[in-house]
């Protein structure tokens, strides 16, 4: 998807893990990702780099849809489809 | 013809369970190192790995297990050796040191500083968390024997036990991952 697209994208939950470091927001997506439905969108904010490379593995493993990255000023949007 | 039979398939289960080996979604790890540093990059793995919905059996012996003393748990009966080991070893996570650039503790303090610094969860927390996410934690007997410690004055983590080698290797057989820190 592309930025634009996903900025439109309206998320089913929101998962706020700024402020923590590795394995922090992994930690937080995988409680997230347990309150939505199959097919749902959920956003995990972000300052941590590394979890812009840690989400999408993830994603892979659990067979999630990484739907991609917006970048904020100090953080990052990851948005997943829930499989 | 019935014990050929029943040889037979004892065979067959001898090599089903060969087979089966290294298959589950499963990570096993001796946590032997009783410092700051390498309990912590135990920790991360293990939290980690759980988050990737792995089961996760930490098995601590030797050195790591004073990290799992509660400090506010006291008690008695112990002879001279076992107290002295006790005294000498840190008593819980709190107490355990770096294993490089120590410094008579500085340098433990100026990491710990750096961490809440860069929002690293403290060891406590990050047992804490462990439990919540289901991260298996068993003991070693043997480990505990030596330096005296007591079932009853570990810290209270859910389904804790204690057990020997056989655990460590039935379950690192059936782990893709296993690790030694």
């Amino acid at each position: 998807m592309t930025t634009e697209e996903l900025k439109r994208l309206k998320s089913d939950t929101i998962v706020d893990a700024r402020g923590t470091a590795c394995p922090g927001p992994l930690l937080a997506a995988k409680k997230g990702i347990g309150e939505i439905n199959s097919g749902e969108i959920m956003e995990i904010y972000s300052s941590d780099e590394g979890t812009k490379n840690d989400i999408p593995k993830w994603c892979q493993k659990m067979t999630h849809e990484f739907l991609g990255i917006v970048e904020e000023d100090s953080y990052s949007r990851l948005f997943l489809r829930k499989a | 013809m019935t014990t050929e039979i029943e040889a037979q398939v004892k065979e067959l289960q001898l090599k089903m369970n060969k087979m089966e080996a290294g298959t589950k979604d499963q990570l096993s790890m001796v946590v032997f190192s009783g410092e700051l540093d390498k309990i912590l990059a135990a920790m991360i793995i293990a939290t980690g790995a759980a988050a990737y919905d792995m089961k996760v059996k930490l098995f601590f012996t030797f050195w790591a297990t004073a990290s799992l003393r509660d400090p506010n748990k006291k008690i008695k009966g112990k002879n001279l050796m076992e107290k002295m080991f006790g005294m000498m070893l840190p008593k819980g996570t709190g107490k355990v040191k770096l294993s490089k650039m120590n410094m008579c503790g500085m340098g433990t303090s100026m990491i710990k500083g750096i961490m809440k610094k860069h929002k690293v969860a403290s060891l406590e927390e990050m047992f804490r968390t462990a439990g919540e996410i289901g991260v298996e934690i068993s003991i070693c007997e043997m480990s505990m024997n030596l330096m005296g410690f007591k079932k009853e004055e570990m810290i209270d983590y859910p389904g804790m036990t204690i057990c020997g080698v056989a655990t460590f290797l039935s379950d690192a057989q059936e782990s893709k991952i296993q690790l030694f820190i």
